[in-house]
């Protein structure tokens, strides 16, 4: 080209229509008539309902226990002051006053044995016996009994350390049978096959709440005469055997997945049935299947709060103890409510982003 | 083999001996014998002289009740925010982003329990003074009141009438559907089926005699009666069960059309269709896929979830079998028949579902 | 396919042991089962008595926020272990709801339920359980906003009436209202918190319970008790007691005339403070309860000073139903049907004797 001839044009930025933070706003927001009226409609809701909210919550609230100027508001704001007045009664249920130091400590040790578990760099040997370590510590510290504490009976034992502990408990305790259901059901005897899919197709066919009610009435009918169990560990075992059959599924889809050579390298190497699943199939479906373990997990968080409908005061129950009896602040329920609503929702959101974040890890690393 | 046996032996019993030694009768007589105790709200009459069988019955009405119009609406709204999570513009996204992470991780039950407290709050009037917006319509704490149509023989010739008119419609749709692969003219499939159906129902109406005798509330003193009524423990359950599981509902949908490759999009687009019919002809079916497994799911899981509604005093199945509990002291049978009931629920679903499934399924050559 | 025995090389050793374990617990079903008749050789082996309670009745059974428990029916429980372990300290309190009271006891959580229990047939005869005594002769009413002008409960027509399930109290309200023609809705919930809390949200038009337990919730429910009304109508009656289990002759008796006992002193003027100097009185009854005459205490299994604990612990009947029920406490409820039968009431205790 001879470029002598023509002179070179000065490239010129790209017209304003489509460029730039307005155009993006425009392509987005109002890019056909649906979609400009979707907008118009969530801002229209949005400058109605928020500002309100806002108000509700913030401006006229009243944060102070007092419960003359609550009851004064006569609902045109929130009264903070309930969740000031009772918030021990709520977190820690009928635990005895001066000892609630203790439950606060057991459940930070639990949360915090939590987080180390969902680290990578420390899952190893150790975090069991770790585990086995706090969970001791957990029934020491709660139970007394021992090392100058006094002691508080399981019966006292409620709010946030109660839901910790049952949510907990019921998967680590669940998770050996899931595993152990799961083999059962692919394996090659009949028997076993049909009892462990009788177990897991009648527990997932039936509400959590119908189980509690079987473990709470008809456990004590179960055992010889003379033995009473504990209502918290009959309640533990109902979820316990619940959350198994949930996870026993998971277990096995991860078990499906393994492809059927690694079974038959595993056999041609001359490995017994235990020792190739404990070596070879369980660490690559387990780990294949940790954040529908983590999902469980979650689950399980949230249907410890059906636990306070067998009386057992769990946060949820902690409320209504705490409020159910009181006159003078039962009519701001709605805020005892919000407060328990947004505990759970922080820990389940953490949760929930955390296994989010294992999954895109492991379909990185799966993607070869 | 034996382990196990041995173990069921021993529980089974221990249960007998203890019932024997505590004098704990059983056995499934009582259910013939008069229940003794009213229900508050049933979709037929009942009367306390009612043996406990029918009391077990409205129950199951009830939770039938609530759970399929949660179903529906659950759909519904669980489609609209999947769909919208999708959307490129991003106040809808970020709304039903919102939405969904917001209902997802709190409880069913605490859910429940706010919306019950919301409905009796005071923003409602007592059933003393209820609100009259429209006649017929009455509006109080106590719920929401409307006419409801007397049953007479007419409406059931109505109802034959749209059983006909269905079975008409669905006849058309071959027609059309036939016509199409021959001749190559669209027909519109949707208008004219609900036309005809409806056509049916009126034509039923009409030969019936054209009943229009209304059942209208009325206020008194008190409150309002008569009519039918919606109450605010059916529409807690409701509205919390729909909201919750439509959460669940909207991943689930969007999984489904995020797993259909964008060059389905892309040939639909190169083929000359618009958004609506890609969406219909082509994304959506083979979405659907994906979508009815986990969806299924959540169906079971929203029936089981209205077991809650012992919590906030709707007279589901799981309250009546409370009650009946509590009453006769049966509790192995109460708490088996309820287990049972709600084991052939699930079972049912699943069935019905794997059978929609494995007829839309792919075939594939 | 490798046979069974290779794939379960450890099943053998384990299954003899679970086996054996098995058949050890059940061989160990027959020999427990005669367990139901020693309630009290457990008592006293425990140090402790277990009594079921109500999660929070003002004036029966309600623990304030130290967590001490008083009612009514904690001072039964009270005295009964005054009587038989000789200090009224040595409870150990279990709340229990109406729907797990009876379980509760039937499995031999608590040795005694005391949860403002009312007495009917199908209670005594078909859930394996004894009651006791009566405590208190009580009966179900209405309680009404003042609003609603309502003041009697033939009143109540098409109304939507709040009630706790797993109680006598719902087939009761069917009962009244048909007996006398009268159409309503019974609005049903689980726990007692949730039913009061309806009721005073403006859900229900009324809400019934035993009239003690109307008393108790007008005064310490109701946002202002002064907006609320007590009908005057009891549909029924409601003889409340404590409760034990059937198989065992011995703690029912020593229950039962632990409560005899309490409405004896009242009827020979015995109270908590009298009781010391009461010792050295002439008259034959007062000498053979409180034992300085005759050992009525070996024929229960006690010694002979139970009735003189039971009464220095917790006072006679009518200390105990001032204290937690009566016109002075904040129930205010008259001693109407509950007083001696030679002062115009129902209670009367076989003589001991």
């Amino acid at each position: 080209m001879d470029t002598a001839l023509r002179p070179p044009v000065i490239a010129r930025p790209p017209p304003t229509r489509h460029v730039g933070l307005l155009a993006r706003l425009r392509k987005s927001l109002f890019a056909d008539w649906k979609n400009a009226l979707a907008t118009v409609i969530v801002v229209a809701l949005l400058v109605r309902w928020v500002p309100e909210f806002y108000n509700w919550a913030v401006v006229r609230s009243v944060t102070q226990p007092d419960n003359d100027a609550c009851r004064a508001l006569d609902h045109a704001g929130a009264c903070w002051g309930v969740i000031a007045e009772k918030y021990r009664l709520i977190l820690f249920g009928r635990y005895p006053f001066d000892e609630q130091w203790r439950p606060l400590v057991a459940t930070l040790l639990m949360v915090a044995m939590l987080v180390a578990s969902c680290t990578r760099v420390l899952w190893s040997r150790w975090l069991i016996a770790a585990w086995i370590a706090v969970l001791a510590i957990f029934f020491v510290l709660m139970r007394g009994g021992v090392a100058g504490l006094a002691p508080v009976e399981t019966a006292r034992w409620g709010g946030v350390p109660l839901t910790m502990l049952l949510s907990t408990l019921s998967i680590a305790a669940g998770f050996p049978i899931a595993v152990l259901v799961a083999l059962g059901r692919r394996s090659h005897l009949p028997a076993i096959r049909s009892m462990c899919i009788v177990y897991v197709e009648l527990i997932r066919g039936v509400p959590l709440i119908s189980v509690l009610f079987m473990a709470s009435f008809m456990f004590p009918l179960f055992m010889p005469p003379g033995i009473s169990v504990d209502v918290l560990v009959r309640v533990l075992v109902g979820i316990t055997l619940f959350s198994a059959a949930y996870l026993a599924e998971v277990v096995r889809g991860g078990l499906q997945a393994i492809p059927k050579g690694q079974h038959e390298a595993a056999a041609a190497m001359g490995l017994s049935y235990w020792q190739t699943q404990r070596k070879i199939i369980l660490p690559q479906a387990l780990r294949m299947v940790v954040p529908s373990i983590m999902n469980s997990f979650i689950s399980t968080f949230k249907d410890t709060s059906l636990v306070t409908i067998v009386s057992l005061y769990d946060l949820t129950g902690s409320l209504a103890l705490a409020l159910g009896g009181d006159a003078n602040w039962r009519q701001f329920y709605l805020e005892g409510y919000l407060f328990i609503a947004a505990i759970y929702w922080g820990f389940c959101f953490a949760m929930s982003r955390y296994s989010q974040w294992v999954e895109r890890r492991l379909n990185v690393a799966n993607a070869h | 083999m034996a382990v196990i046996a041995a173990a069921i032996w021993f529980l089974a019993h221990n249960t007998l001996e203890n019932m024997r030694v505590r004098g704990i009768q059983s056995g499934f007589g009582f259910l013939a014998q008069p229940a003794g105790f009213d229900i508050g709200e049933s979709a037929f009459a009942f009367d306390s002289g009612e043996p406990y069988w029918k009391a077990f019955l409205v129950g199951l009405s009830n939770t039938l009740r609530a759970a399929l119009v949660g179903i529906v609406l659950t759909t519904i709204l669980g489609t609209l925010i999947g769909i919208g999570r999708l959307s490129r513009n991003f106040l809808v996204r970020g709304l039903c982003t919102g939405y969904v992470e917001l209902f997802r991780n709190i409880p069913v039950l605490i859910q429940l329990l706010m919306w019950y407290t919301v409905l009796n709050g005071d923003w409602l009037p007592p059933a003393s003074e209820a609100l009259h917006p429209l006649p017929g319509i009455f509006l109080s704490k106590s719920g929401m009141s409307f006419p409801v149509p007397e049953w007479e023989q007419g409406h059931g010739v109505s109802l034959a009438g749209f059983a006909i008119g269905i079975v008409v419609a669905w006849l058309y749709r071959r027609w059309a559907r036939s016509a199409f692969e021959k001749t190559g003219v669209a027909r519109p499939m949707v208008w004219p089926a609900l036309l005809i159906a409806c056509a049916g129902a009126l034509l039923g109406w009409l030969a019936g005699g054209a009943p229009t005798a209304l059942e209208m509330p009325v206020r008194n003193d008190l409150n309002v009666s008569g009519g039918g009524a919606v109450t605010p423990e059916f529409l807690a359950v409701t509205l919390g069960l729909t909201i919750y599981t439509a959460s669940f509902v909207a991943e689930i949908v969007r999984s489904g059309i995020q797993s259909v490759s964008w060059g389905q999009t892309e040939a639909a687009g190169a083929l000359g269709l618009s958004r609506a019919q890609a969406l219909k002809l082509v994304l959506l079916p083979q979405a659907l896929r994906v979508i009815i497994p986990p969806l299924t799911n959540q169906y079971l899981n929203l029936t089981k979830n209205s077991s809650l509604a012992v919590a906030v005093g709707y007279p589901d199945l799981v309250s009546i079998s409370n009650t009946t509990l509590n009453q006769t002291g049966r509790a192995v049978e109460c708490i088996t028949i309820l287990m049972a009931v709600y084991l052939t629920l699930s079972l049912v679903t699943a069935a019905l579902m794997n059978w929609y499934n494995a007829r839309s399924a792919i075939r594939e050559r | 396919m490798s046979s069974s025995i290779e794939e379960f090389p450890m099943r053998t050793s384990t299954l003899q042991v679970i086996a054996a374990t098995s058949l050890a617990l059940a061989a160990g079903t027959f020999a427990a089962s005669a367990y139901a008749g020693k309630t009290l050789d457990a008592v006293k082996q425990r140090d402790q008595v277990v009594c079921g309670v109500n999660t929070g009745l003002a004036g029966f059974s309600a623990a304030d926020s130290q967590g001490n428990w008083v009612g009514l029916d904690v001072d039964i429980c009270k005295a009964i272990a005054a009587a038989v372990l000789g200090d009224a300290k040595k409870v150990k309190w279990v709340p229990l709801n109406a729907q797990q009271r009876f379980t509760a006891l039937q499995s031999g959580e608590v040795d005694i339920l005391s949860r403002n229990t009312t007495f009917t047939l199908t209670r005594d005869a078909s859930l394996g359980l004894f009651m006791t005594a009566v405590t208190y002769y009580d009966g179900q009413g209405f309680i009404v906003p003042k609003k609603s002008k309502i003041t009697s409960a033939k009143q109540l027509k098409n109304a939507e009436i709040c009630v706790q399930s797993g109680t006598t109290t719902e087939k009761n309200l069917t009962d009244y209202f048909k007996s006398i023609n009268v159409k309503m809705k019974p609005v049903v919930f689980e726990g007692f918190e949730a039913s009061v809390k309806a009721f005073f949200a403006g859900r229900c038009q009324a809400y019934t319970t035993d009239a003690s337990g109307l008393a108790s919730i007008r005064n310490k429910e109701a946002p202002k008790p002064d907006d609320y009304l007590i009908l005057p109508e009891l549909i029924s009656k409601e003889p409340l007691g404590p409760m034990v289990r059937r198989g065992d002759d011995e703690w029912f008796t020593i229950v039962k005339w632990a409560i005899y006992a309490l409405l004896e002193a009242e009827e020979y003027g015995l109270t908590q403070a009298n009781v010391d100097q009461m010792k050295s009185s002439t008259e034959p009854p007062i000498q053979r309860m409180l034992g300085t005459t005759e050992d009525t205490g070996k024929l229960l299994g006690l010694d002979k000073e139970w009735a003189y604990r039971e009464i220095k612990a917790v006072g006679n009947y009518g200390e105990i139903f001032e204290r937690n029920v009566g016109p002075q406490s904040a129930l205010k409820l008259p001693r109407g049907l509950n007083n001696l039968w030679n002062k115009g009431g129902l209670q009367y205790a076989p003589p001991i004797r």
